[in-house]
């Protein structure tokens, strides 16, 4: 892998950048492998890197039915933070959030991450009492937070309307000055070229039809473009389609897939430089680098695979973010897109052995499964080579659903997450 | 946008008036008292989230506020059929 430097942008300007290396390659799937991620998206090449960089398991390939990073990874609002309220939920998040912090400098690509901090805020006295019992939850826990009065949120985002006069007026906020944004195409692009110099084999335009079984465990997949593949174990990481991936092995999950809608406006000059979500007015925004506003709220409704939603929802969400910010009124929105999103009952993901022997979900991440993206990877990787759930995994186990051990995060998954 | 027929209305009215209730023909166990846990978790988390042909559970929420079923392609999200609860559809596949 040619390193990325400053140095070494130095000396390609004097070729006038004609002789970058490819940043991955294009190879052709071999008959076997130790380890197939079905799934092409950040967590899948998060879990193929960790699976090679701290598990030495480099016989591994990740099969992508479109191209990498084209699916929720593309389509998400790039937010990151890790103030869940439960204790599995937030160490997991946290965990995720410890990755982030170092990450541009493990993979050697910048990924942009900007901790700017993130605003939940509250507009009733039970969004404060909530705000209070979760940042006080998340200190126990070891990750920042803050309670702010509606001065304070006044100070942070003097744009907002945090007047008395306000529909909803603001009487508070959670603040996580950790958390913040991350260029959403850059985690993907960063994780498969460090996969790929490590030796895993990406594989796109390769979609997966089927599983071979014996004896009630996987043995390979079935491809579209390369026919049968062998594997020791699968891992299948594939967001909105998991319950279609579940379905051919045999097994239900309890997810349902749903749009879910975002937008931005046309880049404007710097106007809000943290993350503000509220769930009760149920609208986030943030503004990117690039100087548009990121806007996304709930999702549709009804079940979809087809990557777009009602009209209706747009208004919703647009309506939210001209309640807080009068002054956006007049902002011209520049596109608008949806994804499908896994949801799962109680908001929290499954990453989880199956009634297949040596078949793998990593899904149902729902709304916020960006935030999670390096500490999904990582643990989901540490499942697969071991062949059982790491530590921080076990809780989201899928057989949570029979035992009755929800964990319980919708309050802190917010608007969507 | 949906535009939709309430068999109860009879009339088409837009999907903002109507509110999506997930997956219809979910019937409560029988003997509640003898359901095993994977049986209850079966009925009240594990759905069947098709991609296709989907059966579901809509209310008129703000017109005639009854509930009634939708068969729904949820990749083209072309409806086929609306139809009151009680009914069963005709579009099966």
């Amino acid at each position: 892998m040619q390193k990325y430097s400053g140095f070494g942008l130095f000396k390609h300007a004097l070729s006038h950048h004609e002789n970058w290396q490819r940043v991955w390659r294009n190879p052709t799937p071999k008959k076997k492998y130790d380890v197939i991620i079905v799934g092409g998206g950040g967590h899948g090449l998060a879990t193929a890197y960790y699976l090679a960089k701290e598990h030495g398991i480099t016989n591994v390939a990740v099969l992508e039915k479109g191209y990498l990073g084209g699916g929720n990874t593309a389509r998400n609002t790039t937010i990151v933070r890790s103030n869940y309220l439960w204790d599995e939920a937030a160490h997991l998040y946290e965990h995720a959030m410890k990755l982030w912090e170092g990450l541009s400098q493990d993979l050697n690509y910048n990924v942009m991450f900007s901790q700017r901090g993130v605003l939940n805020l509250g507009h009733t006295l039970q969004d404060m009492r909530d705000i209070e019992r979760r940042v006080n939850a998340n200190r126990l826990n070891g990750i920042d937070g803050e309670v702010l009065d509606a001065k304070q949120v006044q100070e942070i985002v003097p744009m907002m309307d945090c007047s008395e006069n306000a529909r909803y007026p603001v009487m508070g906020a959670s603040w996580q000055p950790r958390g913040g944004v991350a260029r959403h195409d850059a985690v993907a692009w960063g994780y498969a070229r460090a996969a790929d110099a490590l030796g895993v084999d990406l594989i796109q335009q390769c979609e997966v039809t089927g599983f071979e079984m014996e004896d009630g465990a996987v043995v390979g997949v079935k491809t579209l473009k390369h026919g049968s593949i062998a594997a020791g174990r699968v891992g299948c990481v594939t967001a909105g389609n998991s319950g279609v991936m579940a379905k051919m092995a045999g097994f239900k999950l309890p997810l349902e897939s749903h749009p879910l809608q975002a937008l931005v406006s046309e880049p404007i000059k710097p106007i809000l430089d943290t993350v503000v979500m509220s769930n009760h007015v149920h609208g986030y925004v943030s503004q990117s680098d690039k100087g548009d506003l990121v806007i996304g709220a709930g999702i549709d409704g009804y079940l979809g695979y087809g990557q777009r939603g009602s009209y209706s929802t747009i208004e919703h969400t647009v309506q939210a973010i001209v309640e807080m910010f009068p002054v956006f009124s007049r902002v011209r929105m520049n596109r608008q897109w949806g994804g499908i999103v896994d949801t799962c009952p109680d908001a929290c993901p499954i990453i989880s052995a199956t009634p297949v022997e040596n078949l793998f979900f990593n899904c149902g991440w729902g709304t916020g499964g960006f935030k999670a993206t390096p500490g999904s990877g990582n643990v989901f990787a540490a499942t697969l080579a071991k062949g059982e759930a790491h530590e921080l995994a076990k809780p989201f186990s899928m057989f949570r659903f029979h035992d009755g051990s929800l964990i319980d995060e919708h309050g802190a998954a917010g608007v969507a997450h | 946008m949906f535009d939709i027929y309430c068999p109860h209305c009879q009339e088409y009215r837009e999907e903002e008036e109507f509110h999506a209730s997930g997956e219809a023909h979910i019937a409560r166990p029988l003997d509640p008292d003898n359901c095993t846990d994977e049986e209850w978790a079966e009925y009240i988390y594990f759905r069947k989230n098709p991609r296709g042909i989907h059966h579901e559970l809509w209310v008129h929420a703000a017109g005639c506020r009854k509930f009634f079923n939708i068969t729904r392609d949820t990749q083209t999200y072309e409806i086929k059929e609306t139809y009151k609860v009680g009914e069963q559809p005709t579009v099966t596949e």
